[in-house]
């Protein structure tokens, strides 16, 4: 089981999470606006890479509090977590 | 035969002072305390089990741990499990034992276990209690690290109990006592680790002395130390399989610690130098050891010279070709290793001692995530990365002997104490001891397999190489004919190393069987098969330990349950919550009942308890803003007291959940949700609020459980609110449909009472502070007496709304329908934009021919159409020779009506609108009925009756 850290609650465990797929997806500004292709690109499809990935999770079962991680899918390894609102890091 | 008739007189680490009376499989055996029930056996005379599982071979105990393949039994006492190696069972007082072909059955009444779960935290985790495990705790202890030593054996030492020198098992003893001196020290015996996860998270089994005890550790570490051992291998030759041919190293384990005889003359077969001890150990015991057949060329002179001493012949170059006879091994026969394999000798013998080398225990450190490496010299493969914070060490990596375990042990345990930020200890360990010298190995010559002098691969079918599946030679020859390659479709293919003893003395041996057929020079290049979680097994009921029942999955109640309960309510289950289904009176069926309860509804007056409908309070200046851009209408601009029913969609425009706003205030709005989806609706609103909209200045916070609500429902409901709420004008131009009002009720209690209809009847829901909502119900209750106020269940308000062609979100609905496909265009603003808006003209959201909401009339009045049943058209035929029969949709719902005098459903259909007016059939039992495509709406079209 892995740890996670919570930026609000520091280190916890995996089951007291909630996986919120990736992060950085805005909902877009002006829908009615967007193209279908592009519409649907926003509601079907993510990045899926092998490596470092940017994601949102949230510790539904401590401060409820939404934050984004980044960690590499092919190790499971949490490279960093920030705070929303807070720039990826580099 | 006789009870411990090969019991040695003396020696072995059990306790003769406390002897033990047995059974199995009826036969009375006599063991002590110390004893395995494997041990037991052979001790009285029993060498042979149950016959093989696929087969039916005779078969007898391999091993003296965890890898035993063949004894398996199950003991009748309570809480055993269903099929346990008869080598890892301690023998206690009574137990009867009964062998098993490999299937056990479940016991049926499992309540009977002591099952626990234990959370450990510690700096350093040891995995084994033998001498590097011993070790490194001890190294890592004297800085005072926590440190947690699991070992599975009773008693600590490892192979050494399977020994006889006594300064190393005093070493070991001395060290034990040591360790339980330490106060950060817990030793656990008899407990074993069987899976390893990601951040140094291990599960291990602590077992009781007697089978109904068991404890799960969660353990999570800051370093692990991993001093698992290694596991001697068998040699795949024809007849591998008879009773009598054991490994080498469990035989010392039996005369050693055991102190039984596992058979009178033996022959010893090797591929290495840890057998000789074997030979030696059984002939002390009085054995008669007819040879030592090696494999290799040249075995070394020292060895050699011990086991002429002994009076025992060493065969070089030899390997056996095959053991004979019929219920057990009677002979052996002998070749020369190399080509021509001719016949050296036959030897007449009743045990066959193996040994085709040693593979570390590497189950735990793989899971762990750590990679493997062939080492040629050892012939195994051994760890070589680890991915964690952890050291494998001593025989583990292949540090064989004593002296390089101890030094290995001790190295990790101090790397390990330093990672936690411990000093190293600054004295070394019982110096004399841990330098002791270990003699050095002489390389050994790996066989995987003797073949047969004749026939080919593919019908060596006595060539075993997994005991308990019951797979041979011959079936990894199939596997390479159809055509598998990698040692992962073999195991599939064969299902060699699927046992419950994980392969421990297959997995490799097969690898070396495919590295043979293929041509290869050894099993290095084809890797190993992956080693997963449970290393032994664990059962499910232990994992589940007391999470079951109420402690798996709470049930929620009411306030007002113990109303229901006094009127005999019978309860269905929402969610976690247990409603009242209906409340049939004496001689009522559930039909009858649901019939009488929606009649007084809509004639009468009747009540229920709403208040597992989930409620949001919404507060602060953005609240109206909020709710404008999750919900399909606007609420901006709905007027304070005022309530208005609103509809939520996904991004994906299919509608997600529903239910009531009511504005109290400027900035202060309260919601119902369904009552299944509460958490959901609660959890969308923190994630738009939280990561999508932090600018907006409101705060959601569930009262699902602060408020207590009834319904109170029908054409004289005004009334029965006039009675208990006093103060309050209810006249309709006073107190509109969807409005709300703050009053407090004869009795005392505050409430706030809400116009709104989920019937179509005049209605309202009286809300109250939690606290009183007994009080509140038995308020309604008596000042609706007179007017026989009834209450009902969820069945009934189903029926009720079903009838109105309310749609219930989850039920009518299924992630797959827009507002649109309900008919209920009139909720969707075409003014203003809402999440999933943009999903609605999505050329395959606006397709014309999509499923929607529909009414169904049955042509049989009284026939009631299954929830589920699918839907095909009037003509299309129900032939085998057209199938797949196209469907049209599916019931969602399906009432008899009391107000219809019929029955009547609820249906998805495709192009639904379309359709209406026209015949669709469906099945019911054995025959197709046909029904009438009609609107979603069977009564009080004209929504006269919302106002009484």
């Amino acid at each position: 089981m892995l740890l996670i850290e919570c930026p609000w609650c520091g280190q916890r465990e995996e089951t007291e999470f909630r996986y919120g797929g990736q992060a950085h997806v805005d909902y877009p500004s002006a829908p009615a606006e967007t193209g279908d292709t592009e519409w649907a690109e926003f509601l079907f499809y993510r990045d899926n890479p092998a490596g470092p990935f940017a994601e949102r999770w949230m510790h539904a079962a401590g401060c409820r509090r939404w934050f984004n991680a980044v960690r590499d899918t092919r190790t499971n390894e949490f490279l960093g977590v920030y705070r929303i609102g807070e720039g990826q890091p580099a | 035969m006789t009870a411990n008739s090969e019991r040695l007189p003396e020696g072995g680490r059990i306790d003769r002072t406390k002897p033990l009376r047995a059974t199995v499989d009826g036969i009375e055996i006599l063991g002590y305390r110390g004893d395995t029930v494997a041990s037991a056996m052979l001790a009285n005379g029993i060498r042979t089990v149950a016959p093989s599982l696929y087969r039916s071979r005779p078969r007898g105990i391999l091993g003296a741990g965890n890898e035993e393949p063949n004894a398996l039994v199950r003991v009748e006492r309570r809480g055993s499990s269903p099929m346990l190696p008869a080598t890892t069972v301690e023998l206690t007082e009574g137990l009867p034992v009964h062998t098993l072909s490999g299937i056990g059955a479940l016991e049926p009444n499992s309540e009977a276990k002591d099952l626990d779960t234990r959370f450990a935290h510690t700096d350093v985790l040891v995995v084994g209690g033998g001498p590097t495990g011993l070790a490194a705790a001890l190294a890592a202890s004297e800085g005072d690290a926590r440190v947690l030593l699991l070992d599975d054996q009773p008693e600590l030492g490892g192979a050494l109990l399977r020994g006889t020198d006594a300064e190393l098992l005093d070493w070991a003893g001395g060290a034990a006592e040591l360790l339980r001196a330490r106060p950060e020290v817990t030793v656990v015996s008899r407990c074993t680790a069987f899976g390893y996860y990601d951040e140094n998270y291990l599960l291990a089994v602590e077992r009781g002395e007697t089978l109904d005890r068991q404890r799960l550790w969660k353990i999570r570490a800051h370093h692990v130390v991993l001093a698992t051992g290694a596991n001697e291998r068998p040699i795949v030759f024809a007849g591998n399989d008879l009773p009598g041919v054991m490994l080498a190293d469990a035989t010392r384990a039996y005369v050693n610690r055991y102190a039984a005889l596992p058979g009178s003359e033996a022959v010893i077969a090797t591929t290495n130098d840890t057998a000789y001890e074997a030979a030696l150990d059984l002939a002390a015991a009085g054995v008669s050891v007819r040879a030592i057949v090696d494999s290799r060329a040249e075995p070394p002179e020292d060895l050699a010279a011990m086991a002429c001493q002994a009076g025992i012949e060493v065969l070089a170059d030899c390997v056996v070709a095959e053991a004979t006879g019929t219920d057990s091994v009677a002979a052996v026969r002998i070749v020369r290793f190399e080509q021509p394999r001719r016949t050296v000798r036959t030897i007449r013998a009743d045990l066959l001692a193996v040994s085709g080398g040693w593979s570390p225990d590497v189950g735990l450190f793989s899971q762990s995530g750590g990679k493997l490496r062939w080492n040629e010299t050892l012939a195994a493969f051994l760890p070589e990365h680890s991915r964690q914070r952890q050291h494998i060490a001593g025989a583990a990596r292949g540090r064989y002997g004593f002296a390089r375990c101890v030094a290995d042990g001790r190295f990790a345990g101090v790397s390990a104490a330093e990672s936690c930020g411990y000093p190293a200890p600054d004295s070394p360990l019982r110096p004399g001891i841990s330098e002791r010298a270990t003699r050095v190995e002489t390389e050994q010559r790996p066989v995987w397999i003797v073949p047969a002098e004749t026939g080919k691969p593919a019908e060596w079918r006595e060539h075993f190489v997994d005991l308990q599946r019951d797979a041979t030679v011959a079936d990894i020859a199939r596997a390479c004919g159809a055509g598998m390659r990698s040692p992962e479709h073999i195991k599939r293919y064969t299902t060699i190393g699927t046992g419950s003893d994980q392969g421990r003395t297959s997995g490799l041996t097969a690898v070396g069987v495919l590295a043979w057929l293929r041509g290869m020079g050894s099993p290095g290049a084809l890797g190993t098969t992956s080693f997963r979680a449970p290393a032994v097994p664990v059962s499910f009921e232990l994992l589940a330990g007391r999470d079951t029942g109420k402690l798996l999955d709470p049930v929620r109640t009411t306030p007002i349950h113990p109303a229901h309960r006094e009127l005999g309510a019978e309860f269905e289950n929402v969610g976690q919550w247990k409603r009242p289904w209906y409340y049939a009176r004496e001689g009522e069926g559930m039909h009858e009942a649901v019939l009488r309860e929606c009649a007084a509804a809509r004639t009468g007056v009747a009540m229920m308890d709403a208040s597992t409908l989930g409620k949001i309070d919404l507060i602060g200046p953005d609240a109206g803003e909020f709710l404008n851009r999750l919900y399909t209408n606007g609420f901006k601009k709905l007027a304070i007291g005022s309530a208005r029913y609103g509809v939520m969609c996904g991004c994906d425009g299919m509608v997600f959940d529903d239910g009531v706003v009511l504005r109290l205030s400027e900035n202060h709005y309260t919601l119902t949700t369904t009552t299944g989806g509460a958490a959901g609706v609660l959890d969308w609103f923190e994630e738009w609020l939280q990561t999508e909209w932090i600018e907006l200045d409101v705060w959601a916070t569930s009262v699902t459980e602060q408020w207590s609500t009834v319904a109170v429902v029908g054409p004289r409901s005004r009334e029965v609110i006039g009675a208990i709420a006093p103060e309050l004008a209810v006249s309709n131009a006073e107190f509109p449909f969807m409005t709300v009002r703050e009053t407090v009720l004869g009795n005392g209690i505050p409430a706030r009472i809400v116009r709104v209809s989920f019937s179509g009847e005049l209605a309202y829901e009286v809300n109250v502070a939690n606290w009183h909502g007994l009080a509140a119900w038995r308020e309604i209750e008596r000042a609706g007496a007179g007017f026989g106020i009834t209450p009902y269940g969820t069945e009934t308000m189903h029926v009720l709304r079903a009838e109105k062609g309310f749609p219930i979100v989850g039920q009518d609905t299924d992630g797959t329908v827009t507002p649109i496909d309900l008919g209920m265009d009139w909720i969707v603003s075409k003014r203003k934009d809402f999440i999933g808006k943009r999903s609605l003209s999505r050329p395959d959201t606006a397709r014309a021919d999509r499923k929607q909401l529909v009414g169904l009339l049955p042509d049989e009045h009284g026939t009631l159409i299954p929830e589920g049943s699918q839907l095909i058209g009037e003509h299309t035929p129900v032939t085998p020779e057209v199938a797949p029969v196209p469907m049209l949709g599916h019931v969602t719902s399906s009432y008899h009506s009391a107000a219809l005098g019929r029955t009547f459903a609820l249906a998805l259909l495709r192009s639904g609108r379309e359709r209406i007016g026209q015949t669709v059939r469906t099945p019911v039992g054995d025959r197709l009925v046909s029904a009438t495509v009609t609107e979603p709406i069977f009564y009080d079209k004209e929504g006269a009756r919302r106002d009484g």
